[in-house]
């Protein structure tokens, strides 16, 4: 169960999905996705490969662009109007699967260029809270050099700094892990663990199921884009009612 | 990560003996086999043989101090020619006795390119040394400059506007004032000085005697058209490069069509479609300047082909850089200015400088128009019935000069990347 055991039904959505599809040229890649993230929630999303897992996060802060339905965050819908995406993407941050750093940038630069730039803040103020991220995500030392120096974990640690330095509301997490040695999985599931704790709202593209028994409100399971079963990780894992859900939780959990 | 694995108390063995020294290297690159030793001898000898032809001819039989061509004949290399026609070389038809503007024309351009080449000084500072080094160069050369206030304004509106699109976000409020006053002086101005309610007044600057471009010649002339020409088209050709990859269908078609003109046409055609053409479609009564349309067109060429270069570059960075800016926020001019552009030109750097160098040869086709550059002024010593029959004399030293020039372009390039790619080498 989460750690932040509260009841969730009194608490306000901060982002809403009604009716989303998405194609690309003929493929439905999303289906009819309804899905209200409360604040403070935690969702995991599993899947087989191609199930549109990815899509439906990249389109919350329009990486990917919907076709039909509404997407409403804190209140706001996301359209075409430039001015409204940059508003949302000011309020969620996004951790990718590549890490995606700056690689001409120096650490410290790659966290303080979005405050600086989209935040008009103060050189060094922004400094400071890039060095106290840095800090919480124990690698306070590697400020100076470039992201090539850095092994893969601690890239994937920069680069939830970088998120978090927004001061986000809502944090995307795109397969963190997959890219990573095995070896330095736990470093950065540890980071997401504590981020977690301290009560962020959190949607993550995950095979990790260690990571989701501990800290997600909510597991959900897509597959060929759509939802097809969502429950808290408990009931999830050990009673699983969809026969697509059996069969995925089968052969990943015999894998590990 | 290797240390924390035990190997034992086994020591680090030196390599073999053979492989290390001058002798080593000698033996295993030159020498490895019969074959390669046979080979070595033989190329030796034959660089050997050619050194000491040329050196017999340009030096030791060669006359410095002949004071016609007659006197030349039957020795070596004639370099008295060029002792006699250096400064003709040189300055072209510039009046003589003036010889020194174009001299020091040359200087400060070449100390204006040293000190761009200077990392440190990729900021402000730049638009200061171009600023002032374009200044004296062109009052050297001009002798004279009047400056109109319609100029005067549209620079102040220009800088105004530069500071509030990139510095709105760093700016102080009182900064940012004074880019709203530059752009509201140079606009208004703008407006009154076009509908008549401002005078014509220029500030002239005349501390010398007026020289039209007409006579100028020689080194300035091609370093100008290459200077001036790369310094206009790289920027240009980064914003035909942009355009070519953005999403709105008119511009993309505009630079598409724009490019694949430009690069389907010879830079001689388009040099005569600017120096005899383009005179035929203004309105009578206006002329514009010979050396400055074949200027232009120089631009125009040099834009197309370095917009295609930096494309190569833009189109080398993954989408995660481009995801990545966009998730945080940025919007299209900070995603470009501080994320794609550094990372993409740095990429392009060998083939742009390739490109550039390219450029400053192919100056050399003005001369179909009439215009004098080095490589013409060295052609015209030629012609002087006194010293007929010297022009390798002549062109080898007109190679000599270009290739001092492109060779240090190329050193330059070399020095750009390793400065550049310093921290993000592993």
């Amino acid at each position: 169960m989460a750690a932040t055991a509260r009841d969730l039904s009194k608490v306000e959505s901060v982002i809403q999905l009604k009716g989303v599809n998405k194609w690309y040229g003929q493929f439905h890649v999303l289906s009819d996705i309804n899905l209200d993230v409360k604040e403070g929630e935690k969702i995991v999303i599993c899947g087989p490969s191609g199930s549109g897992k990815s899509t439906l996060i990249r389109c919350i802060n329009r990486l990917e662009e919907h076709q039909r339905g509404d997407i409403v965050v804190h209140g706001v819908t996301l359209s075409n109007d430039v001015k409204n995406i940059e508003a949302i993407r000011r309020e969620v941050g996004m951790v990718f699967q590549s890490f995606n750093l700056f690689p001409h940038l120096t650490i410290l630069d790659n966290l303080t260029l979005a405050p600086i730039w989209v935040k008009k803040m103060p050189k060094k103020e922004a400094e400071e809270i890039a060095m106290s991220l840095l800090t919480r995500v124990r690698i306070p030392e590697q400020a100076l050099k470039y992201p090539g120096q850095l092994s893969g974990g601690q890239q994937q640690r920069v680069a939830i700094a970088r998120a978090l330095c927004m001061r986000p509301k809502i944090m995307l997490f795109d397969e963190p892990t997959s890219a990573l040695d095995p070896e330095m999985v736990k470093e950065v599931l540890d980071v997401m663990i504590e981020l977690a704790r301290e009560g962020m709202t959190m949607i993550c593209v995950t095979h990790e199921m260690g990571f989701a028994r501990a800290v997600a409100d909510r597991v959900i399971f897509m597959d060929r884009g759509e939802i097809v079963e969502q429950n808290e990780p408990e009931a999830f894992f050990a009673n699983p009612r969809n026969e697509r859900t059996k069969l995925f939780l089968g052969q990943i959990l015999h894998n590990h | 990560m290797t240390d924390a694995m035990p190997v034992g108390d086994r020591k680090p063995l030196a390599p073999p003996v053979d492989e290390t020294g001058a002798l080593g290297w000698v033996r295993k690159n030159l020498f490895s086999s019969w074959g390669n030793g046979i080979t070595t001898v033989v190329l030796i000898a034959a660089v050997l043989w050619v050194a000491s032809w040329f050196l017999e001819w340009a030096l030791f039989t060669a006359n410095f101090t002949a004071a016609t061509g007659a006197e030349c004949r039957g020795g070596g290399a004639c370099w008295a020619l060029i002792r006699e026609k250096f400064r003709y070389i040189f300055f072209g038809s510039f009046p003589y006795e003036q010889h020194w503007r174009p001299l020091f024309a040359v200087i400060t351009m070449l100390a204006m390119l040293v000190l761009s080449a200077d990392r440190r000084m990729w900021n402000w500072r730049l638009l200061v040394i171009w600023g002032v080094g374009s200044f004296i160069t062109f009052l050297l050369m001009f002798g004279q400059i009047h400056i109109p206030l319609s100029l005067i304004l549209f620079v102040a509106l220009v800088c105004g506007g530069i500071g509030l699109t990139l510095r709105s976000a760093l700016a102080a409020p009182s900064e940012r004032m004074a880019y709203y006053a530059l752009v509201g002086i140079g606009a208004v101005g703008l407006v009154l000085r076009m509908v008549g309610a401002l005078p014509a007044w220029s500030i002239a600057i005349a501390p010398l005697s007026y020289v039209e471009t007409s006579l100028w010649g020689g080194l300035p002339v091609t370093l100008i058209l290459a200077t001036y020409g790369l310094a206009f088209a790289f920027p240009y050709g980064i914003l035909l490069a942009l355009g070519r990859r953005s999403n709105l269908p008119l511009i993309k078609g505009l630079c598409v069509g724009f490019i694949e003109l430009i690069r389907g046409v010879p830079l001689i055609s388009l040099l005569i479609m600017a120096s005899v053409m383009l005179p035929l479609f203004l309105p009578s009564g206006t002329t514009i300047d010979k050396f400055l349309r074949a200027q232009v067109a120089v631009i125009l060429f040099a834009g197309a082909y370095i917009a295609e270069v930096i494309r190569g570059g833009l189109q080398s960075l993954p989408k995660g850089q481009f995801e990545a800016a966009d998730a945080m926020g940025l919007n299209y001019p900070q995603k470009t200015l501080l994320i794609i552009l550094p990372q993409a030109l740095r990429v392009v750097i060998p083939p742009l400088i390739n490109t550039f160098i390219g450029f400053f040869k192919d100056t050399s086709l003005v001369l179909i128009i009439g215009i004098f550059d080095f490589l013409n002024t060295a052609n015209q010593a030629l012609v002087d019935p006194n010293w007929a029959g010297f022009p390798g004399e002549v062109y080898l030293f007109a190679a000599f000069v270009y290739f001092i020039f492109c060779f240090s372009m190329s050193r330059y390039s070399k020095y750009l990347e390793f400065e550049l790619n310093k921290g993000t080498r592993r």
